[in-house]
């Protein structure tokens, strides 16, 4: 309850909806909304973002989707003779 | 363990249903670049057409199409084609992941190369999501026990 009401106490310092001067869409966003298409030839800002700038990231998900898989097998399969 | 249930209607609707899928997810896949889609979203098709298989037909018909020693292999091989396309980058004389030096064997200029890498990368990424999606959720289906589900 108090923490609640601590959260909601805490929002009325948040960025207004939508407004284009709030930290998360000053930072780093118009570089990458100026410069993907030149500097990868990629016209949808997601994959560039996803796939080249953030190459690193997504290929540990690709691992953790692999070690995910991994464990399941070890998990569930059983072999003949228990 | 799975019984083959027989149904025209089923079986004629997915033999034309699952092809259509798996071009579609190729699709999605290609068209990552351009449009929103990628590798996680067309392994997952992908990895579904397969799975309606299953429902349609029987486990034995899915697991004759796709062998289990095959799963493994690609689920691996995606995680080693995104890796390999990182210690490519890297033999070539960049950082990992840099995909403008790929230019030096793909022929094209730096920025056309960082497109084809990322193709390569989403490649990768779709393999890994199609093979571990349809070994989960043959391990789900047979409870583990695939010998014995074969035998049925």
């Amino acid at each position: 309850m108090v923490t609640g009401i601590l959260l909601i106490y805490g929002t009325e310092d948040f960025p207004r909806w939508g407004d284009p001067s709030q930290p998360a869409s000053v930072h780093v966003s118009p570089r990458y909304i100026e410069k993907t298409v030149e500097e990868t030839a990629v016209p949808n800002i997601v994959t560039a973002v996803l796939a080249d700038y953030r190459g690193y990231d997504t290929m540990f998900e690709t691992t953790v989707i692999f070690t995910a898989g991994i464990v399941v097998m070890m998990l569930l399969r059983r072999p003949k003779k228990w | 363990m799975v019984k083959n249930v027989e149904d025209v209607v089923i079986q004629m609707l997915c033999r034309m249903l699952i092809p259509l899928m798996q071009v579609f997810s190729l699709y999605v896949f290609a068209h990552g670049h351009s449009s929103p889609g990628g590798g996680f979203q067309g392994g997952c098709i992908m990895a579904a057409a397969f799975i309606i298989m299953v429902i349609a037909y029987d486990l034995n018909e899915a697991k004759r199409r796709f062998k289990e020693k095959a799963l493994v292999v690609f689920c691996c091989l995606g995680v080693f084609i995104y890796a390999g396309t990182g210690w490519l980058c890297l033999l070539l004389g960049s950082n990992f992941l840099d995909y403008s030096f790929l230019s030096k064997i793909i022929p094209t200029d730096p920025i056309k190369a960082r497109y084809y890498g990322m193709a390569m990368i989403e490649l990768g990424v779709e393999i890994t999501v199609m093979a571990i999606m349809l070994s989960i959720f043959l391990d789900l289906v047979t409870s583990g026990e695939h010998e014995k589900a074969l035998e049925e």
